[in-house]
């Protein structure tokens, strides 16, 4: 282990470690354009110059490895003005163009030229000018601010794994582009914003609206998937301007998919903002208790197996908490948050978790992928998935319908249950691999068991488990990718069916047959709300889309950033998302309205604030007092039903990225995305604007 | 004239392939690179595109030998841009560039440029109306100690002035080929006027046979 003196401080680092690593450990900032810890060594600003005893010349620190004895120096003359002139160079051909660039107030350039830069320019000479590029509806470039880090062609190859962006020609000349400027094909492709250090690359949607420091900000959660990215949410007035990942490194890293980052403009479209009650066949606008009159009306007096509940992919466990104890009171055991009709056994907790981890992806060397596309179902996922795949330690398979353009190699073993049969029977080649492993893992999507013979599936996916040794001492290979943000949380609630409840399907043939009189749909917009035959729907949630097209009475909620909620993502892990913005009009956050609904009910629920809500959710299940920790369960018991299964492939649940739930379909940056990704818009080609 | 110039979409082919000889040729040229490294011949390959397709190299040609080197079109491209010796847009059939880099300069360079100027009425940059000339500008192409110097499609045109420089593009332009190398009367790079060190020396006579 190298042990050198950074200004007089004595280090030892890893072998391998880079000087600037180095200097980071000792406490000493080095300033740094193109460098970035996530993303492989450039070397090309020049701006981490620092001295080194006995070298003829400053040394770039980021590609520098630290050796024994070095002696570095960081704050002397010498490295001040060798980065001063590093700064001059950059400023030579940058516009100083901060009063109207979007990056001003975050910028690195603006920042370190604080540091490095001097009062004037000693250039009169014409600055470089350079055509701005389309990269896709969600970025704005702006390329004539382009300081040539490469940060985002690096990114663009590594972790995103889409190699599209490049630098064509050479010196100045040189210009960051994507082939003949067509849009990134990433669902990462927003994170190139925040690598960017200067305001090449800004996001398009958020251009010109704010700035950074009149942005209230606040760190929440994201639910757009199963992933529970932690993000940050900033505000100004009641609005949300923007959405930024937060860093979290068992979780999404630094990174954030497209669809959270982008979609929040659908939360200022279509939204519910006061209840509606139909009358006459038509949605009309109401109060409160004229809702809940209408509410009570229709649903007192009906009994319990004639009541229904059934909880979207949004929902917070909250919501799920109280709406679940409100049915109960009512006496109905008809709740199912499965809205895809997944067959997964809830008892067992180890068996609908992403056991390992999604920091387990990072140690395991051999991945079978049964039933889902990870690409669109958990970017974020995905992304780890591929840099586990350029460690080049790991073997990766996948049994599903199609075979997808995932940005790894994968082997593709077959399209379904036959051929994970031949795998958990030991018959398959790869079931070798599977056993072979240090650290097997099999990641079992949802379009594997949202079908009639799920829980069939799921058996044989426990018994390829239990036969394969996917889980043994401190490993627990078993992985259920999920796709909605609630599932987990509500699985843990036990929002499932009870003593001769019925199910989504159930609900919804019993709403068709006239058995089931009164369906409660919190956020369900994902169910076939055409089969909701004459049931009295009662919808409750943030957006008008399909469920609140079909209801006849509306419970305007507020959307995931508009409240204090509490998330668990597909790993088991239990996060706290906070308040960032008001929900808008009458609407209320969802739990206080079933509570609020419940008195006139005539069966008030015990809770008045969150803390005593919260405390009840801890009686259901108490493994939520550890926040921000991923709550394991024990592997052991039974789970799905051993039976036979269907030829049918297995195919993923989620058709298109940008469209999985109300707010992304509320927005017009989605729309476009989508649009582009189905080839039905043509990108533009050339400048424009 | 700034930036990278690539053709037009109306000027690019639709397609384009490598004719079975130069598919040959490509195909020898990656085996020179051990397995998974075939991306190393990309550049071999982009020279017997350009030279089978009039002189430039349209985009087909940068997709089709991405694709058969398997590496991202983004990665061609930025090859093919880098080098000045790669041409993104048509060219003239009488490809001629001037250096002008310091040396050159000092030498003359200048007075290069003027008789092309006058003798086939382009600037640096410009293509004739006919597409017979283009006439570029170029960076040092190591021809330093025959300065000021040209290269015509090939061929090196070496220690040029403004009589030799027109006498030369006005016999490209009657259909000739002039003799490349030095304009002046010296052979390769020796001194003008004949050598000026070792004049006894005769090889010949020189015991133990060395080459110098």
């Amino acid at each position: 282990m190298p042990t050198l003196t950074i200004d007089g401080i004595q280090v030892t680092v890893e072998p391998g470690t880079t000087v600037l690593q180095a200097c980071e450990l000792a406490g000493k900032e080095i300033p740094r354009f193109c460098y970035h810890e996530r993303l492989t060594i450039a070397g090309n600003c020049r701006m981490c110059l620092v001295e080194q005893e006995k070298a003829p010349k400053p040394i770039a620190s980021c590609a520098m490895p630290a050796a024994d004895n070095m002696v570095i120096k960081t704050d002397t003359p010498l490295v001040k003005k060798a980065r001063e002139g590093v700064m001059e160079f950059l400023l030579i051909n940058h516009p100083l163009d901060c009063p109207i660039c979007d990056q001003g107030g975050e910028c690195d350039l603006q920042d370190q030229s604080m540091g490095y830069g001097k009062g004037s320019s000693r250039y009169d000479e014409n600055k470089r000018a350079v055509t701005d590029k389309y990269m896709g509806p969600l970025i704005e470039t702006v390329m004539t601010r382009c300081i040539q880090c490469t940060r985002c062609i690096r990114f663009a190859q590594e972790v995103a794994g889409v190699p599209e962006l490049g630098a064509i020609g050479r010196g100045e000349d040189m210009q960051i582009t994507t082939y003949l400027e067509q849009a990134m094909t990433s669902e990462l492709s927003g994170n190139v914003i925040d690598l960017c250090p200067v305001g090449a690359l800004t996001s398009k949607p958020y251009a010109f609206t704010a700035r950074a420091w009149e942005l209230r900000k606040t760190e929440s959660i994201d639910a757009m998937d199963a992933v529970g990215a932690n993000i940050r949410v900033d505000v100004r007035g009641r609005e949300v301007m923007r959405v930024l990942p937060r860093l979290n490194e068992d979780v999404n890293e630094e990174w954030l998919s497209d669809k959270s980052r982008f979609a929040y403009d659908g939360l200022r479209n279509r939204r519910l903002d006061r209840p509606y009650v139909r009358k006459n066949g038509k949605l009309q606008e109401a109060s409160w208790a004229e809702a809940f009159a209408a509410i009570a009306a229709h649903v007192k007096g009906l009994q319990g197996s004639q009541i229904a509940a059934i909880a979207g992919d949004m929902a917070c466990t909250e919501s799920m908490t109280a709406l679940k104890d409100l049915m109960g009171k009512l006496g109905s055991t008809n709740l199912d948050c499965r809205q895809d009709g997944a067959q997964i056994d809830p008892s067992n907790r180890a068996g609908y978790l992403f056991n390992s981890g999604i920091a387990g992806i990072d140690e395991a060397d051999a991945i079978l992928i049964v039933g889902s596309n990870p690409r669109r179902e958990a970017a974020l996922i995905n992304a780890r998935l591929r840099k586990r795949y350029l460690t080049g330690k790991v073997k990766i398979a996948l049994i599903g319908a199609d075979q997808p353009q995932l940005t790894y190699k994968y082997e593709y073993l077959g399209a379904g249950a036959a051929t994970l049969k031949d795998i958990a029977e030991g018959k398959h080649a790869f079931a070798e691999v599977l056993k072979g492993a240090q650290k097997p893992m099999l990641i079992l999507g949802q379009g594997a068991i949202a079908r009639a013979d799920g829980a069939a599936v799921l058996a044989l996916a426990k018994q390829a488990a239990d036969s394969l040794g996917l889980v043994k001492d401190g490993w627990n290979g078993f992985n259920m990718l999920h796709t909605a943000a609630a599932r987990v949380g509500a699985l843990d609630l036990g929002f499932v069916p009870g003593q001769g409840g019925k199910d989504v399907a159930g609900i919804l043939a019993g709403a068709q047959s006239g058995e089931i009189k009164a369906v409660w749909l919190l956020g369900a917009d994902e169910i076939d709300t055409s089969k909701l035959g004459s049931a009295f729907v009662i919808y409750q949630g943030s957006h008008g889309d399909a469920g609140a097209k079909r209801a006849d009475v509306i419970l305007p909620g507020a959307a995931y950033v508009e409240k204090d909620a509490t998330w668990v993502n597909t790993e088991g892990r239990v996060q706290l998302g906070r308040r960032a913005a008001a929900p808008p009009g009458d609407a209320r956050e969802d739990w206080s309205i079933i509570r609020a609904v419940s008195e006139p009910l005539g069966h008030k629920l015990p809770y008045d604030n969150l803390g005593m809500l919260r405390r009840r959710m801890l009686e259901l299940a108490p493994h939520f007092s550890g926040v921000d920790k991923r709550s394991s369960a024990a592997w052991g018991g039974a789970f799905g039903t051993a039976g036979a299964v269907t030829d049918a492939p297995f195919a993923s649940t989620v058709a298109d990225f940008f469209l999985t739930n109300p707010i992304a379909r509320a927005s017009a940056t989605m729309a476009e995305c989508s649009a582009l990704a189905r080839g039905a818009a043509q990108p533009k080609t050339g400048t424009h604007d | 004239m700034s930036g990278v110039h690539i053709a037009p979409p109306e000027l690019q082919p639709a397609s384009f392939a490598f004719t079975a000889e130069n598919l040959e040729l490509a195909k020898a040229h990656i085996a020179k690179y051990p397995a998974g490294r075939q991306r190393s011949a990309v550049m071999p390959l982009l020279d017997i595109a350009q030279r089978q397709h009039d002189n430039w190299v349209p985009q087909a040609a940068i997709r089709y030998i991405a694709e058969m080197l398997d590496v991202p079109v983004i990665k061609v491209l930025e090859v093919a841009s880098f080098y000045t010796m790669y041409n993104l847009a048509p060219v003239g059939k009488h490809f001629v560039q001037v250096c002008t880099t310091t040396p050159c300069w000092l030498a003359g360079s200048d007075k290069v440029l003027s008789a092309c100027k006058k003798h086939l009425g382009l600037n640096p940059g410009e293509t004739s109306a006919d597409g017979q000339f283009t006439v570029i500008e170029v960076e040092c192409l190591g021809a330093c100690v025959n300065a000021p110097m040209l290269q015509y499609n090939d061929d090196f045109f070496e220690d040029l002035d403004e009589e030799s420089t027109g006498r030369i593009l006005e016999a490209l332009k009657r259909g000739e080929m002039p003799k490349p190398g030095p304009q002046n009367g010296r052979l390769s790079s020796e001194p003008l006027g004949g050598a000026t060190t070792l004049t006894t020396f005769n090889p010949a006579a020189s015991a133990g046979g060395n080459d110098d």
